[in-house]
């Protein structure tokens, strides 16, 4: 199959963004290319990456299959071991593709608009190429442990454009926050690769999918290995309980968590456990709990996102939500409910965070409460903010609504608790999206500085990325993201643009999401109901809400204080002072004293050196005569 | 007539009290005079090979012309040097001269 | 008969002088038992029938060498404080002690070919052959020559006056 696709197309995809990674970085200190320059080189391989991807993914549309590429060996151990640097496409590759490399290179026009006059511009068009590399080759790996690679290394550009501003102390922390929470993760990731290489003897995925289908795998080797590899995906999708990074991650540059933090990099975890879909199938333990987790996650950040004034926290919280709510799509409807939900959520959450940024340019500010009748002042991003917005909610037509009618009818068929929760989430998304609007937008203004319209190269991606908000649902109208995702189960409300009226779902879901939207309007717009009054009636869950129930707190006192200040690394420190301290000091003593003994037959005298001399030549003639 | 050993004997002998006394001595000039009883003692072995075990080819006296010439260039540079130090510390006492010390 | 007391009293002579030169205090004196060591070694040299090498012993050693020290010895003035020793002679002792009970071990435990033939009288002429001949030492000894040169060049610049 996509014969009509020659080979190198699939290695291009990746080798262009890598190529320009190359040659800016290179250029940082050597070539000391204009910023310009590197920004027009990153963003046009990006954009011959994004056209690539775009024709791979059609002709996936078109005529869809799998095509393993063996590429080159990268190394052998005897003969048990022999990893191959190879690239696996498959419907879920091409939408992945699609989505990283739009995304990717909206999120760069849209930067060079945003980061203009930053001195180290250079540096960041580098990181970003890298991402987009790793990222894309993540995506298209036919091989866990060089999905691995590209997984840490993606973690790692996570890392370094978070804390791109390193000199703020925050940034920093944050970015090492990021890069240790998400280690536990991989910590798991790992752990799964390594049992499932001891049971089935191979990286290859598609090996493993072969095993896992054969049986020949024990069922407890199967359920470990998928919990390790959910485990991976909490971390790098900041599943609860280790979403804690996510909202700190927010201090990088906006369109960095557009870009890392919004549409592509937290999904790698939704995306992981939809490429390894074929081990989850057979335990269902493991599917049912990332079902749960799903579940928790969306609800609890959800709430968190209620009482956020910065409005970069607000769509942290709500990009926790939503990937809990795929987590929570995979574990009951399968890959292909949660891959659409998180091909829409990638374009109106990017779009989401592009018009923050947007927003925190002109103003200066990210807290909504200096906000306020930005509407007048800065139109064009108020209607791609409100259009996101109103995608997210799930408003019929947008992108949101289809794919989050898909998840709450799977989780009407599977799981009635969870489906209570996801639908109360709808209706929190709603209001806490709609009072981030209102305060924004509505209202009057309460800042200090005059706030204006952001730049073109900021609003022609927004206005694309808008576009794909609204659009990007219909494609699914008809099922055909279902059926390329093959698990052959097409959902009876994927008939059609209009045809979703036909069931009561629809309607249920809809009259949430207006509820929230509603409530919104009521309290911050009409003031009919005072904010501060609902928040002092609901003390007690008010306290636990703006105190994001206390997880940055209690893992600072319990892992932190308790189990490694405290435990290991005191432990650790002692060991370091008494016994490796010890015998370097022990060694130095005694190097010392040797040395200050020896050292007076180094007395200046060449005499005492000539009795020395003699001394020698006496015990060789001895030993020469005691031998013959 | 005496034997080689006789010769031998006598040459490490030489050699020892010589050795003795370039460790012993403080002065400088005594130290190369020590050397150069030494030398005549590895003069007196040589001779003495040559002398009883090749005493037609004369190898060993050939080794004596050269040791000869050698040892009185070596007594010439040290005997400068020696001078050359006394100009500058005043002494030739070896044991005020370990400026070679740590 | 004559070798015999020759040899004996030689010996004895050339080791007495030695000693001599290490035990006498006066800086002179030792320079004299100097000369004497020399030319009791020149008389050896006779006994074992290298009467070339006994002249240029004479010649070098005691006419040039022994002359220079003693002149070193004028320059220096250290005449006054003698011929000291340091703290080292016991241990000295002990190791050329040592050094030369092995030695005479084995060199009179060694069974040595030796040669029953008689030597070359007037070792002057068959030296000269040797030493001049084209495939002899020529090149060595016009290499010593050099090395003559170097050391007289060497000295002067030693003991050049500075400014």
């Amino acid at each position: 199959m996509m014969s009509n696709i020659p080979e190198i197309v699939f290695w291009l995809i990746p080798g262009l963004p890598l190529a320009a990674f190359g040659i800016v970085f290179l250029g940082l200190r050597i070539l000391r290319l204009k910023s310009g320059f590197a920004a027009l080189l990153s963003v046009s391989a990006t954009a011959a990456s994004f056209g690539l991807s775009l024709w791979t993914g059609i002709s996936m549309l078109s005529a869809p299959g799998t095509s393993s590429l063996d590429g080159f060996n990268w190394f052998s151990s005897g003969n048990a071991i022999t990893v191959d640097i190879g690239l696996l496409i498959n419907p879920l590759t091409a939408i992945m593709l699609v989505v990283v490399s739009t995304v990717s290179l909206l999120v760069q026009i849209y930067s060079i608009g945003y980061m203009r006059g930053d001195n180290a511009l250079n540096r960041y068009f580098s990181f970003i190429s890298l991402f987009t590399f790793a990222m894309l080759f993540m995506v298209m790996s036919n091989n866990l442990l060089v999905m691995f690679m590209a997984w840490e290394l993606v973690g790692l550009c996570s890392y370094l454009l978070i804390g791109f501003w390193f000199h703020r102390p925050k940034a920093a922390s944050a970015a090492k926050k990021a890069f240790f929470v998400t280690r536990i993760g991989d910590f798991g990731f790992l752990a799964a690769i390594l049992i499932l290489f001891s049971s089935t003897g191979t990286f290859s995925i598609e090996g493993i999918h072969q095993a896992a289908a054969s049986g020949i795998v024990s069922s407890a080797a199967i359920t470990w290995a998928a919990l390790g590899i959910f485990f991976g995906a909490m971390g790098k999708s900041a599943q609860f309980p280790l979403h804690t990074w996510l909202p700190d991650a927010m201090e990088g540059p906006t369109p960095v968590s557009a870009l890392i933090h919004a549409a592509t990099m937290v999904a790698a975890g939704v995306f992981l456990v939809a490429r390894m879909f074929p081990l989850f199938e057979y335990s269902e333990t493991a599917l049912s709990t990332v079902a749960i987790v799903g579940g928790i996650t969306a609800l609890l950040a959800a709430t968190i996102a209620l009482v956020m004034w910065d409005i970069k926290k607000v769509l942290a919280y709500s990009t926790i939500s939503q990937l809990g709510y795929m987590m929570l799509g995979i574990g009951l409807g399968g890959p292909g409910v949660a891959l659409f939900h998180l091909f829409t959520h990638a374009f109106f959450k990017a779009l989401l965070f592009m018009g923050a940024g947007s927003v925190n340019h002109s103003t200066g500010t990210l807290d909504m409460r200096n906000m306020g009748g930005l509407a007048r002042y800065m139109p064009w991003t108020c209607i791609t903010f409100v259009i996101g917005a109103l995608s997210l909610s799930g408003i019929w037509p947008l992108a949101g609504f289809f794919s989050k009618e898909e998840i709450l009818a799977a989780a009407l068929e599977g799981q009635p608790v969870l489906f209570a929760i996801a639908l109360l989430t709808v209706f929190i998304t709603a209001f806490y999206m709609f009072r981030a609007v209102f305060t924004t937008f509505g209202g009057s203004y309460r800042g200090r500085s005059k706030p204006h319209e952001s730049s073109a190269a900021m609003l022609l991606p927004m206005l694309v990325m808008a576009v794909l908000a609204v659009c990007a649902g219909w494609l699914n109208a008809t099922g055909a993201i279902d059926s390329l995702l093959g698990d052959g189960t097409k959902h009876a409300w994927t008939t059609g643009i209009f045809g979703v009226f036909t069931h009561s779902l629809t309607w249920i879901s809809l009259l949430m999401a207006a509820a929230g939207i509603f409530l919104a309007w009521a309290i911050y717009v009409k003031r009919w109901f005072s904010a501060e009054r609902i928040s002092s009636r609901f003390a007690l869950p008010y306290f636990f809400f703006i105190n994001k129930y206390w997880f940055d707190e209690i893992y600072n006192i319990i892992i932190g204080n308790k189990l490694l200040n405290k435990g290991i690394f005191s432990f650790f420190e002692k060991l370091d002072e008494r016994i490796i301290d010890g015998a370097v000091n022990g060694i130095a003593r005694l190097t010392s004293s040797t040395g200050s003994f020896v050292r007076r037959a180094q007395n200046g005298r060449l005499q005492t050196y000539l009795l020395f001399f003699a001394a020698g030549l006496a015990i060789l003639v001895l030993m020469m005569v005691i031998i013959s | 007539m005496p034997g080689l050993e006789h010769y031998l004997i006598l040459s490490a002998l030489l050699f020892c009290i010589g050795l003795t006394g370039a460790i012993i001595k403080r002065n400088a000039v005594v130290i190369l005079m020590c050397i150069e009883i030494m030398l005549a003692g590895v003069n007196v072995a040589m001779v003495a090979f040559s002398r009883f075990i090749t005493p037609l080819q004369l190898g060993g006296q050939l080794f004596t012309i050269f040791i000869i010439i050698v040892a009185a260039a070596e007594v010439a540079i040290g005997l400068a040097i020696i001078l050359a130090l006394y100009r500058k510390r005043q002494t030739v006492d070896t044991e005020k001269t370990d400026f070679l010390k740590w | 008969m004559g070798m015999h007391i020759a040899f004996w009293v030689l010996s004895l002579l050339a080791v007495a002088a030695a000693v001599g030169v290490i035990w006498q205090k006066n800086l002179f004196r030792a320079v004299l038992f100097l000369v004497l060591c020399f030319f009791a070694i020149a008389g050896i040299f006779v006994t074992l029938s290298a009467d070339f090498l006994a002249a240029a012993q004479l010649i070098i050693n005691v006419g040039a060498v022994a002359i220079l020290m003693i002149m070193s010895i004028m320059l220096t003035r250290e005449i006054t404080s003698g011929s000291p020793s340091n703290i080292l002679g016991l241990p000295a002792l002990a190791v050329t002690g040592i050094l030369a009970a092995a030695i005479i071990m084995v060199s009179s435990s060694t069974s040595w070919l030796l040669s029953p033939s008689s030597p070359v009288e007037s070792t002057t002429g068959a030296l000269a052959t040797i030493l001049f001949n084209n495939e002899g030492f020529i090149f060595l000894i016009q290499l010593a020559a050099l090395l003559v040169l170097v050391t007289i060049i060497g000295a002067i610049v030693l003991l050049k006056e500075e400014k």
